[in-house]
């Protein structure tokens, strides 16, 4: 029984929240059974609908995958708006610079390392002023997110001359292609092969943390940094690098518009999955298959937000993804307290 | 049970405080075992013991801030039940935490009148909080200036503003903790002045201490405790230094250590004129010079509090020495990071299990690698070695007997005694040239105790140095085969323990210079 | 320009100044109690779009602004229980539930917007606040309106009151003594949770005003119409140390920055730089280069009256 007890709180936060929204559905006339049902139905009964909840999903594991490492070593990093703004932006605009000059792969490659690398430098940020002055984490993301939309138009306008910052399109060439491509039924969603790439992210972060020595001092520091010190850790050190690869997961984002979807970067593209990306990381209990499993829950709600537009404003899933999260921290708190008091 | 607590002979009024057989455990530790205790109104009763004697317990059962499994409670005759600190405010006790409960940023006046304060219209009167705080400082002898901030504070002054605190509520019984473990000598000899005028003016103080000495400068009567039970009670000019010292250390279990002649090698350790700063930025350690060799234990016996966890953590590298230098095995390691000195062949038991020894969520086998998380052959290459982990795992949890001995079991599952076996399992397991072990056998049962006694010595005798830091005398005694004493930063005497005994420890412990 | 006095630019700067800083200064007042009081509160954000519509909602049906006012602090204090309930009652994590409560009121704002104004970017037009007209005052040029707007003098008021409150009052003592050391204050007899409570609850009502005012100040809503500006409370509340006079002293720094920033449109400087200013800032100030800040010393830290028991 215990040993089930940890997923109590995702799952009561998930029903809690659906109960709330049925109040709001009623307050607006509607049948909660009937909407919950098109929704299910319309997001779930077409491939198409499937190909929307993957490509939905795909920036919610990068930046799921991004918070919830840093939680792991003790980081709460509200920045993966920011470091995925920033990161995006940079590789927009590589590509929109190389792609006269070099093949497509290269274009693609050079880019996205770019945009990684920059996401990962954006975030390092914060952790160099924890390390070195102790200034706390979580307002200076808050700061740089802001900040990042301010550098994004500043350079955008500079160098791009439109209403919004919009980089230049790539050529198809330095695309990703799309799954539709090969699999006729997801045609028309654009869910494209940046979705291995996110479950390789997630290969590749529950190797890091569980199969790595490095994984093992993040986690320490997480837990105790007192322990991990004792144990030979630098936790400055490993702050610093923590949050470099949060911030270079949340440029990932960009991989699946950039790259996989646009061909371009767009102001204000990532609409939230920044913030998403925490409600993902706590829903998904800060592990990988968590995190696929709630980013796939987010995917859908918001697909099936599209599905029910015409009985009830779509706003409604945003409303039930408040709620999970509020509900998710308050049932997790009371879990672990009943279960320190029982242990 | 039968037993009724003693009557005051000496005077007509009741006791001020009465505690008749309390019993108070937390799960299968007995704290407190059917104490019973008397406070003479206007006295000052001291209360001494070894750390875990239960002191601590049985004041904050007094206090409101633990329920008694057992036992009566009488303030001034009456039965009474405090079911938080308030109802013991409201009866007139007062207590001064070890730990100041004090407000940093706000003044004296504030912090002393928080909760009732004077009030002008609907604003805060500060001018009359300011004026009440002095004329009461004024009253007691306690000097102090109502508008200084409490940050600015020495310790000394901060103490001062916690007993006014207690004054302004009225309080008629004072109980202070330790008082005297933070003070300069002579903000001590200012406190017991104080002390002594709120006895003359007919107020109660219950002090409890292990410094023997200020027992017999400033009580009246002194209770003994050890084990959780009243070792026994004197009168203070009926008693002395030693006989106090006797009942507090008392005749423990005696374990009898079957254990060779030390052969000790070249030196394993180093320590010159080391100097270390605690977190408040005072010396801790100061000017301590030691050596370790190989194949011998050297205990540091002490009274905490006296530069034992600073000169630790200095040894290891979790703290910069301000001057000195340590060396390992002849290598000078004094500005090494941890890590390079376990690779240097440092082994450490921490003081503190939960702070620094264990990582409670990991498993039994990821805490048996801690320290090694990078070492062959739980690292090879970029990645862990599961199956060398989950090996090491099942051999060290048998070798040292920890269960149950489940390798992918969370730590936190295991009982202390089980938790600090594991914690000397794996930094024996390391087979380094020196082992620090700091109170090895806290909170760990007679067995495990045993046990970890028979794993140290033969840890000597595979030829490392142990450094060994221990508040239990007997512990000291029966492993060592050097003894230094720490108090107040300094070495105070180095000797053998077939040269000495507990009771002239104590004296040394306790800042006595003659044995 | 050509053709105004310099007294009369430096005037209308400085009314523009002022008017900025209002919702600013209203969330950093507000952020300021909650987080004296020991409970981190990232949710102005929510609590401004809340009580926005509140305003709206309530000065549309009821052709009243005052009573708009009134459904504003409402609003304000329910979000603020909320988020009281979660991290006081529940001892769930400050930042996340304010983030929570921010998302929420995206959505929830957006979805009554709709459901009763059939738009998703906009309401109908409501009444705003009549201005109070002051002889002599009320005509003075450039800054004259500033006196006449009764949510700007409230809002001025409210720094001294904040002030007051929190240094002169017992109840500012005890406030700051449950986010400094709640131990210590619990060691008294004071009630923590319930002081933590008042705090949250006071800074929900002050939001709220400062919800109203954008609501007022433009007769409408428009979703998303607080545009980061709780955040911006936030960085002022840092950066004025967490003193109610510090902070609308910081506000008033961000204000003249954006004025700046409206006057230089089109004349080649970037406004990113000027935009920028309130966040990097407040990363300054937390790093130690402007002055040390520092936060209560328990915000953030649930308390939990049983683990010292």
């Amino acid at each position: 029984m215990k040993r089930l007890l940890p997923l109590v709180p995702p799952l009561f936060a998930v029903v809690a929240a659906l109960a709330v929204g049925a109040l709001f559905i009623l307050a607006v006339g509607q049948d909660p059974l009937t909407v919950y049902g098109a929704m299910a139905s319309g997001v779930f009964g077409s491939a198409y609908g499937w190909g929307q909840v993957l490509f939905k999903a795909t920036p919610l594991v990068f930046t799921g995958l991004a918070v919830a490492l840093g939680f792991r070593a003790g980081l709460f990093n509200i920045g993966a708006e920011g470091q995925a703004l920033m990161g995006s932006f940079v590789m927009g605009a590589v590509g929109a610079w190389l792609a006269p000059r070099a093949p497509g792969v290269v274009v693609m490659l050079v880019a996205a390392v770019a945009g990684v690398a920059t996401g990962a430098a954006y975030a390092a940020i914060p952790g160099v002023l924890k390390a070195r002055f102790g200034a706390h984490e979580v307002i200076n993301t808050i700061m740089l997110n802001f900040v990042a939309a301010a550098l994004i138009n500043y350079f955008g306008h500079a160098a791009y001359v439109h209403e919004t910052v919009h980089t230049p399109e790539l050529p198809p060439g330095a695309m990703l292609a799309r799954l539709g491509a090969w699999w006729p039924p997801l045609a028309g969603s654009p869910v494209n092969l940046s979705l291995f790439l996110a479950a390789l992210a997630c290969v590749a972060v529950g190797l890091l943390l569980w199969r790595t020595p490095f994984g093992y001092e993040l986690r320490a520091t997480g837990m105790n940094p007192g322990a991990a010190e004792y144990g030979g850790t630098r936790v400055p050190a490993v702050w610093v690098k923590a949050m470099a690869l949060s911030g270079a997961l949340s440029a990932l984002v960009g991989v699946n518009f950039v790259l996989g979807y646009k061909g371009y970067f767009e102001s204000n593209f990532t609409s939230g999955v920044g913030f998403l990306g925490i409600a993902v990381a706590l829903l998904g209990r800060t592990h990988p298959l968590g995190i696929v499993i709630a980013a796939l829950f987010f995917g859908a709600l918001s697909q099936g937000g599209l599905v029910i537009n015409s009985m009830v404003p779509k706003e409604l899933v945003d409303i039930l993804q408040a709620i999970v999260i509020l509900m998710a921290i308050v049932s997790h708190e009371t879990v672990e307290r009943w279960l320190r008091r029982h242990a | 049970m039968t037993a009724p607590a003693t009557p005051s002979v000496t005077a007509k009024t009741p006791p001020a405080v009465e505690l008749v057989d309390i019993t108070k455990t937390f799960g299968r530790l007995v704290a407190n075992d059917g104490v019973s205790l008397s406070v003479r109104s206007g006295s000052i009763h001291a209360l001494v013991g070894e750390n875990g004697a239960g002191k601590t317990t049985l004041m904050k059962v007094l206090f409101g801030l633990y329920q008694p499994d057992s036992g009566t409670l009488r303030v001034r005759g009456e039965v009474a039940r405090f079911r938080s600190p308030l109802d013991a405010l409201n009866a007139g006790l007062g207590m001064v935490h070890q730990h100041f409960m004090l407000v940093a940023p706000l003044t004296v006046a504030e912090n002393i009148t928080l909760g009732r304060e004077p009030r002008a219209g609907l604003s805060y009167d500060r001018r009359r909080a300011e004026r009440e705080v002095e004329e009461l400082s004024r009253r007691y002898g306690l000097r102090i200036d109502p508008r200084a901030k409490i940050e600015n504070l020495s310790v000394g002054e901060q103490q001062r503003v916690e007993i006014l605190k207690t004054l302004y509520r009225g309080a008629r019984v004072l109980i202070l903790d330790e008082p005297t473990a933070v003070l300069t000598p002579q903000e001590v000899d200012e406190l017991f002045a104080v002390l002594r005028s709120l006895r003359d003016q007919g107020d109660t103080v219950i002090l409890i201490t292990h410094k023997l000495r200020e027992v017999m400068e400033i009580s009246d009567r002194v209770t003994v405790m050890r084990g959780g039970q009243v070792a026994g009670e004197f009168e203070t000019r009926a008693t002395s230094v030693p006989e106090l010292a006797e009942k507090m250390v008392g005749r423990p279990v005696l374990l009898e250590l079957e254990k060779a002649a030390a052969r000790p090698a070249a030196p394993a350790l180093e320590v010159t004129a080391l100097c270390v700063r605690d977190d408040r930025g005072l010396e801790a350690v100061r000017d301590v010079s030691l050596a370790v060799r190989a194949g011998e234990v050297l205990g540091i016996a002490g009274v905490e509090g006296n530069g034992q966890a600073e000169l630790i953590e200095a040894i290891t590298g979790l703290r910069a020495a301000t001057s000195g230098r340590v060396a390992l095995s002849g290598r000078e390691i004094t500005r090494a990071t941890p890590l390079e000195r376990l690779r240097a062949g440092l082994a450490h038991v921490p003081a503190d299990r939960l702070s620094r020894g264990i990582l409670a969520e990991y498993d039994l086998a990821d805490n048996l690698i801690l320290g090694r998380q990078r070492d062959r052959p739980f690292a090879k290459g970029a990645w862990l070695d599961r199956h060398a982990i989950h090996a090491h795992a099942v051999e060290t949890l048998a070798a040292y007997d920890v269960r149950p001995p489940i390798p992918s079991a969370p730590v936190r599952t295991l009982s202390g005694g089980n938790q600090q076996k594991l914690v000397v399992g794996r930094e024996l397991s390391r087979k380094g040239s020196l082992l620090v072990a700091a109170h090895p056998t806290r909170g760990v049962d007679l067995g495990a105790i045993e046990f970890i006694h028979r794993r140290l010595i033969a840890e000597r005798d595979r030829g490392a140095g142990v450094l060994l830091v221990s508040s239990e005398l007997s512990e000291l005694l029966s492993l060592s085969d050097r003894l230094i004493v720490l108090y107040e930063g300094r070495v105070v005497v180095e000797t053998r323990p077939e040269d000495t005994d507990e009771r002239a420890l104590g004296l040394f412990m306790t800042g006595q210079q003659t044995a | 320009m050509i053709g105004e006095s310099a007294g009369l630019v430096a005037a209308v700067f400085l009314a523009q100044t002022v008017r900025i800083s209002v919702p600013y200064a209203y969330g950093a007042m507000g952020c300021t109690f909650s987080e004296r009081g020991g409970v981190i509160n990232i949710a102005a954000e929510g609590m401004f779009l809340h009580a926005a519509l509140a305003y709206t909602l309530a000065a549309y049906f009821t052709g009243s602004a005052w009573l708009g006012v009134l459904a504003a602090v409402a609003a304000g204090l329910l979000t603020g229980a909320l988020h009281a309930l979660v991290t006081v009652t529940f001892r769930a994590d400050q930042i996340t539930s304010g983030l929570g409560i921010n998302l929420l009121a995206v959505g929830l704002t957006r979805f009554v917007l709709k459901a009763v104004f059939h738009s998703s970017s906009n309401s109908e037009h409501v009444a705003g606040i009549a201005p109070w007209k002051i002889p002599v005052v009320s005509s003075l040029p450039g800054i004259g309106s500033l006196f006449e707007t009764p949510l700007v003098l409230v809002a001025v008021a409210l720094v001294g009151f904040s002030w007051w409150l929190l240094f002169q009052t017992p109840f500012g003592l005890r406030l700051r003594s449950v986010g400094e050391h709640p131990e210590a204050a619990a060691t008294l007899g004071l009630g923590v949770s319930r002081l933590r409570y008042a705090g949250v609850l006071l800074s929900g009502a002050v939001c709220g005003l400062g919800g109203a005012w954008l609501a007022s100040d433009q007769r409408s809503f428009t979703d998303g119409m607080s545009a980061g500006r709780g955040y911006i409370a936030l960085a002022a509340m840092i950066v004025g140390k967490w003193n109610p006079v510090g902070a609308a002293l910081a506000c008033l720094l961000f204000g003249a920055a954006e004025s700046l920033q409206i006057r230089l449109q089109g004349a080649g400087i970037p406004n990113e730089f000027l935009q920028m200013l309130p966040y990097v800032v407040t990363m300054l100030v937390l790093a130690g280069a402007i002055g040390r800040a520092r936060p209560p010393a328990a915000v953030g830290k649930p308390y939990d009256p049983e683990s010292h028991g």
